[in-house]
Formats: structure tokens, sequence, C-alpha cells
């Protein structure tokens, strides 16, 4: 792959590179900002805020909840004890079946989407510095057209870059 | 805060990892000893059958199910107070979580094994789990016993998986600060992670969705351990003020286990400066809270049972009030609230000491409160030809030695392999200085060894 970047001692020179490559015309898309932590106060952490993550983590409960019913129905039917007076089918000593396998659905899913989204774990080679774990912000931009390189180079310079 | 400031943060909180005294060794040698010592007595009561543990007709719960309870309520010290301090986003939690998300894992895992070690025949544990085998026997879930593996599997998912997602970050910064073959391992555990803006959001709101889901199953879980109890017509047992008792309980002896877990590390891993006498200070407040609440379930019970005079429960009643386990029970309510009370209600004695003090004693209260419900009522049942008596054997003794060895050891291990405090988290709580204050600092930096 190839990619431009300069590390930024602190986030308010990283805001000011992206803005400055964004004003060079440079895609939101090919602007890849990679930090040791998150920072919500700043412009350039909210891209790629919106998530189905929510959404998701429900369907996965609603899958555990059916995963349960099933479970429930096909174990008191096919092994049918009579247990204090209880139905065989008997839906309050279910509801916490149902509960727990409703609840583990939804963080099953939760994970495993976080882990799709998020393309973890992966073995390719990917745009990353180590200086980043000391606290330095990356600012890059993916596969940069050969003639923009020259100008990329100086306003990540000019944007206060530390290499 | 500038790099120096996460630099500084960085050298701190992975100096436990890079350097290891002698200490260490000998900590490890001699738990690891007593573990071995109750895996033995484990062998020998598998070998010489229940008997050799002191079960004996009308008492087959006693140390083992004692221990299960007290652990599973251990357990609530760190994901269901890591996820409700998430939750309302109280600042000053992040050097705390893991501290206490850590204990959960361990203490489910130890407390997860207590059924299993009470088994006559342990290694059939797993007729416990449906699945259609070819005996076509499936476990009843009508009864509190499949409940709790149904609770007990889908709580250690969701606090396993709570306590690992954050540390993935963590992992890429070992990947990147360390050297040799443990780059090597860190680099496999951090699964490729690099900090973009799409995995911080990602991360974030997956965290805020095992929160959200972690709270109630946390409640539910040990609702359903006392559901091993109420449900059955057992004196003083079958009570519907049970479910929030035992998670009030649990909550309680959780937060003392936490304190007591976070004072040591203080101490013996220099985290002075992130582990604050305001965290002490805070969670001591918590503590006073439960302990207050644990006061008026206690004696919400008890009133109940003597208002109602049935004898069978006023057996009960009187052997644990003026009987042969008065001296426990006594001691249970010193420890639980009459010390603990004054040393966290008065402002000057809430101290890191002072906490500690009450915590250590609420452990030992709360363990004392898990024997007393189980052990006296089996001991007086409806009538008096079932009644009897209960010694515990050295075979559990040993053991429940040995899970407490278990549990230290487990969690010196991971400290020794992963940050205790989660360094992003704490960097991300960390205060914006004056300019002056970060010079201060840098300066106290410089100065360090």
């Amino acid at each position: 792959m190839k990619a431009i970047y300069g590390l930024f001692p602190d986030p308010d020179s990283a805001q000011c590179a992206v803005d400055e490559l964004r004003r060079t015309g440079v895609d939101d898309a090919s602007i890849t900002v990679i930090t040791s932590q998150p920072f919500e106060e700043y412009e350039f952490s909210r891209r790629d805020k919106r998530t189905w993550l929510f959404w998701i983590a429900a369907g996965g409960g609603v899958l555990g909840l059916g995963a349960g019913l099933i479970l429930a129905y096909v174990t008191e039917t096919l092994w049918p004890i009579v247990t204090g007076g209880m139905p065989i089918f008997a839906w309050w000593p279910n509801i916490i079946v149902l509960f727990e396998l409703t609840m583990l659905g939804a963080i099953i899913a939760t994970v495993l989407s976080l882990l799709i989204t998020t393309e973890l774990p992966t073995k390719k080679v990917k745009l990353y510095d180590p200086a980043v774990s000391q606290g330095k912000i990356l600012v890059a931009v993916e596969e940069p057209p050969d003639d923009a390189l020259p100008k990329l180079q100086r306003v990540l310079r000019e944007a206060k870059t530390v290499r | 805060m500038d790099i120096y400031a996460e630099q500084k943060i960085n050298a701190d909180l992975l100096r436990p990892l890079r350097r290891t005294s002698g200490w260490f060794y000998l900590l490890v040698l001699m738990l690891g000893g007593i573990i071995l010592l109750g895996g033995g007595a484990w062998f020998y009561q598998i070998s010489n059958g229940l008997a050799v543990a002191g079960l004996r007709w009308p008492i087959f719960w006693a140390f083992y199910i004692t221990n299960f309870v007290f652990w599973i309520g251990i357990s609530h010290a760190g994901t269901l107070i890591s996820a409700i301090l998430r939750l309302v986003n109280a600042s000053w939690r992040r050097p705390v979580t893991r501290c206490a998300e850590v204990i959960t894992v361990f203490a489910l895992m130890i407390g997860a094994l207590f059924p299993i070690i009470h088994l006559g025949r342990p290694w059939l544990f797993f007729w416990l789990i449906p699945y259609p085998s070819e005996r076509q026997i499936w476990p009843n879930l009508r009864s509190p016993l499949a409940w709790d593996f149904f609770a007990i599997s889908t709580y250690l998912t969701g606090s396993t998986l709570f306590l690992l997602l954050p540390i993935i970050p963590d992992f890429a910064l070992m990947r990147d600060q360390m050297t040799g073959w443990r780059k090597k391992i860190y680099r496999v555990l951090a699964l490729g992670w690099r900090g973009t803006t799409k995995q911080w959001h990602r991360l974030e709101a997956a965290m805020q969705i095992m929160a959200i889901a972690i709270v109630p199953v946390a409640i539910s879980v040990h609702t359903i351990v006392s559901f091993d109890f109420s449900m059955s017509p057992v004196p003083m047992w079958h009570s519907t003020v049970f479910g929030p008792y035992f998670v009030a309980g649990a909550i309680f002896s959780g937060i003392a286990a936490l304190m007591v877990a976070m004072a040591i590390l203080r101490k013996v891993l220099h985290l002075e400066e992130y582990l604050h006498p305001v965290h002490f200070q805070n969670l001591g407040k918590l503590l006073l809270l439960m302990s207050l609440l644990w006061g008026y379930f206690t004696f919400v019970e008890r009133l109940t049972t003597w208002y109602g005079n049935s004898s069978a429960e006023m057996a009960v009643f009187w052997e644990t009030q003026t009987g042969a386990y008065a001296p426990l029970f006594w001691t249970m309510v010193f420890c639980n609230f009459v010390i603990p009370f004054p040393i966290l209600a008065i402002k000057r004695l809430r101290t890191i000491t002072g906490c500690v003090i009450a915590s250590s004693l609420i452990v030992v209260g709360m363990w004392l409160e898990r024997f007393l419900i189980i052990v006296p009522s089996l001991a007086r049942k409806h009538l008096p030809y079932s009644w009897g008596s209960y010694r515990p054997q050295p075979v559990e003794i040993m053991i429940t030695v040995a899970t407490f060895a278990a549990m230290v050891l487990l969690y010196a291990l991971f400290a020794k392999a992963v940050p205790i405090i989660s360094v992003w988290e704490l960097k991300v709580g960390a205060p914006v200085l004056s300019p002056e204050e970060e010079e201060e600092r840098r300066a106290l930096w410089r100065t360090r060894p």
C-alpha cells in the first residue's frame, strides 16, 4: 500500500493538518487518523461515528431469545417430567432461561460486529507507526496520486508535523 | 495532555510488566504450593467419596456451597460496578475499572468450580449442559440449578468479553513497547489494532452496549443464586426478600474485595499516583451505603421471621441468635455493620487504611453470612428427626484455602501480563493541566529514578 503521513505531537496540530488536507482537496475518505486514545472533543475524531451496532445487538438479542425458546421447548418436551405441579412447558421458570440467552445473544452479536466492522483480527500490513503508542497522532493520506505527493508533503510539514 | 505525560503513564503502568522481583517468584511458588495441596485434597475426596468432607445428612450443602455463593458474590465487584460507573460516566472510575473487572472473571471461574467440587462424580458435570446425548436425558429447565448454569455462563462470557475488549488497545501499546518474545505474543493478542477513529468509535459503542447488557445480567446472576435457596420450602430460605438481599450482599462483598485488591496493588506496584485516596473515599461511600442496605435487609428478614413465629423458622432463628451459631452470627454483624459503619461514615476515618480495615472485615463477615444462610437452615429443618450438626473437615478447609490462593495467584499473574490500570482510558481521563502544573509534573518525572 502507498501512503503519506505525518506524526503530530498534539491533537490541535493534527486537527490543523486534517483541515489543511481537506482544503487542498483531499477526500475525507482518503484521510486516516490514528491515535493512542479517542479524542472525542476534536472534529477529526468524529468521523465514522454512525454505527448500526445498537441495532445489531438488538438483533442478536432477538436471535438469542428465539434460540432460548426453541431450547426450552425442545428440552422440556423431549424429556417430559412433571415438576412441582408445573406444566411441562412452564413460562415462569423459562423466562429466566430466555432472559439469559437473550442477553448472551446481544453480547455475542455486539462483539462479533465490533470485530467485523473494525477488521479485527487482521494479518494484513496496514498503515501504522509505533510512535503512535508514544502519544503521537498519525495523519495520513492513503493511496495519494503521484502528482499530489509534493503538495501533500508540504501541507503535512507546515502543520507542525514532527517527522 | 502532552507527549511527556503520555510517556510517563506508559512507563509507570508498564513497569510491573517489565520488571519482576524475586518476591513475585516466591509468591507464585507459595501460592502454587497451596493450590497443589488443595488439588490433592480434592483428589483425596474424589477417591474416598464425599463422606470425607463432613457432609452428613441432613447437611449436604456446607462449605462448598458457601464458597460458591461467596465467590459469585465477590464477582459482583467488577463488571457490575464498572458497568454502572461507565454508564453514569463517572470520570474517577478510569483507574478502577480493570482492577475490578479482573476480580469478576476470576471469582466467577472459582465460584463455578464449587458445584463441580461438590459432585460425587465431578467428571460428569457436563450432564448439566443441554445437549442431545445418546442417553436422551435433558436437564430440567425448571430447576434453579439449571438456571445457575445459564446465568453463570452468560455472566462469565459477558464479563470476560467486557474485560478483554478494552484491553485490545493496551495489547497494541505493549506490542509497540515490548521487545523479544513478549512483543510476538502481544502482537498476536493486539489482533492488528491500530487506533483509527473508526476503531475507537466502535469500541466505545460496543463497551456502552455491553455495559447496558451486563448490569441486568449481573443482577440476575445473584438473584438466581438466591433462587437455589428460596425455591425450597426450607425454614428461613423460602423468602421473597432473598433475591435483592443476595444482590445487595454480593455488591457489598464485591466492593470490599475490590478495595482490598486496590490497596495491595497500590502498594506493591507503586500506583500511588493513579489510585488516589479519592478513589478509596468514593468507593468507601458506596461501601457505606451497601453496609446500611445490608443491615436493613438483615433486619427486615429477621423481623419478619420473628413476627411470623413459625416454629420451624424460629428454631433456626434462635439457633443463630443465641444457639450454636450465635458466635458466628454476632461476629458477622460486627464485621459487616458495627465496625465498618463508623469507619466509613466518619470522613476522618475513611482513609485508605480505614477502608482496608473495613473491607477486610466485610469480606470475612460476608463469608460468614453465606455460611449462616446455608448451614443452620439445613441443620434445623421442619421436623426434629431431621435435625443435625455440621463440622467442617480438613479436606473442605484445604480446598477453601486453595481457592483463595488461586484467586491471588491468578490476579498476580494477570497483573504481570497486562497493565492493571487501563492505559488508554487513563489517558482519556487525565486532567488538562495549566502550563505551570505541566512543568511541575515534567520536572517530577525527570527527577524520578
